[in-house]
């Protein structure tokens, strides 16, 4: 083989056992670098109460209830499963029903306590008329975009 | 590919399309912001601040876009022995790097008032860090060898390893839940940002590419003219008899 055909294989061969190794990698890995559980895999996992995790997914209408003092309650639903969080504090512009969140904190007795709660928005940009002109016509695929968008919502676990 | 590689005709090549490269970007990028800043509608989540996207997506494009040239360019060094494609890869380095650092400011400056945070330990946000990273790493490996050649060698190979977190930046908000969305223009079901988002956004990614061409070609053109300085006091040196000492007494170099 020329020197030159030789360092080609040796480059792609290296490439692939690398693309391999790194695959592996990270699927062994998976479980930390998810960003956050569904409310369905908290209840599976049966987390601990010592553990701080973040549960993601959307916030469900007509469960934001405020009180005084800046405490909120609102649920976080995945469409299956339902964990009830608790929060404290000033929330993200973007906070709202039906809303991508997700929640940093300790569940205690079935129950989120949030330390910090983020926004997620979907990958969907459009201007407001259109999407005023979308909710009028029927045609609004918030809530499923915003399902699929976070994959593993109601079980479903990423490829 | 050899036709080009030769630096004579690099100098001819680039020259020429110097000028053009620069007026596109500057009409180009003109022409985004404006429409982007000004023209193009407010969100209907984010309002105004969706704004910024203008100048983030174009600048994390451009992160992926330069390390894939700088992992291409480097393992043509690697298996061509291409003096320009070792001068294409130191070239193209800096100019990723600032595009990633300039993605990741202004992503954690979108990220304070959307999501509520400057900065979360995301699959997304991680990998574009670690790109950042890479370019560092291939930066300084490069200019850490006495021997340049050296020098390249391993930076091309660091380089080429370092390819393996392109593929995961750009699907990290696929295979893992992320407070990152997933892509809203290059997937496979077509874009889902309405049109008059999406053209300034066109328009400033194609900005921003032949950007890296402009100063990737006044980059390699530099490097190329500075060989031929060097060469030519090589020569000058090996010929002429030099004042070493500095106090008016030539000493040849020759015997």
């Amino acid at each position: 083989m020329k020197p030159k055909r030789r360092r080609l294989t040796f480059v792609l061969i290296g490439l692939a056992l690398l693309g391999a190794a790194a695959a592996l990698a990270l699927s062994a890995f998976e479980e930390s670098i998810v960003f956050f559980y569904s409310p369905s895999e908290v209840r599976e996992k049966t987390v601990g109460e010592e553990r701080r995790i973040r549960v993601g997914g959307l916030v469900e209408e007509g469960s934001i209830e405020r009180a005084e003092g800046g405490l909120v309650r609102f649920r976080i639903t995945d469409m299956a499963e339902v964990v009830p969080v608790v929060y404290t504090g000033i929330l993200p512009d973007l906070f709202r029903e039906g809303q991508g969140v997700v929640a940093e904190g300790r569940l205690t007795n079935g129950v989120f306590r949030a330390d910090e709660v983020l926004a997620r928005h979907d990958e969907n940009y459009m201007p407001p008329e259109v999407a005023d002109a979308l909710k009028k016509s029927g045609q609004w695929q918030h809530m499923e975009r915003a399902l699929q968008e976070s994959g593993q919502m109601a079980g479903e676990t990423a490829p | 590919m050899h036709r080009f590689a030769n630096p004579n005709r690099f100098m001819q090549i680039s020259g020429a399309l110097l000028p053009w490269t620069a007026a596109s970007t500057v009409l180009l990028v003109a022409a985004g912001l404006y429409l982007g800043l000004f023209r193009a509608p407010p969100d209907y989540q984010q309002g105004e601040s969706v704004r910024i996207m203008y100048v983030h997506v174009p600048t994390s494009w451009m992160a992926m876009f330069c390390y894939t040239f700088l992992a291409g360019s480097a393992a043509v060094g690697l298996i061509w022995k291409h003096p320009l494609a070792d001068l294409s890869a130191k070239a193209a380095a800096p100019i990723g790097a600032c595009f990633t650092l300039l993605a990741l400011a202004t992503g954690s400056l979108w990220g304070k008032p959307m999501w509520g945070t400057w900065w979360e330990w995301d699959a997304r946000l991680t990998s574009v860090l670690v790109l950042f990273f890479l370019y560092l790493g291939y930066i300084a490996l490069v200019n850490a060898f006495d021997d340049p050649t050296r020098g390249v060698r391993a930076g091309s190979i660091l380089a080429l390893v370092g390819f393996v977190n392109v593929p995961i930046i750009k699907f990290s908000v696929d295979w893992w839940n992320t407070l990152h969305q997933p892509a809203s223009v290059f997937r496979m079901d077509g874009p889902t940002i309405h049109t008059s988002m999406l053209i300034p956004l066109l328009l400033m990614g194609v900005g921003f590419t032949t950007y890296f061409f402009w100063v990737w070609m006044l980059r390699v053109r530099t490097e190329i003219v500075a060989g031929k300085i060097r060469a030519h006091r090589r020569r000058q040196v090996q010929r002429a008899p030099v004042d070493f000492a500095g106090d008016g007494r030539a000493v040849s170099t020759e015997g």
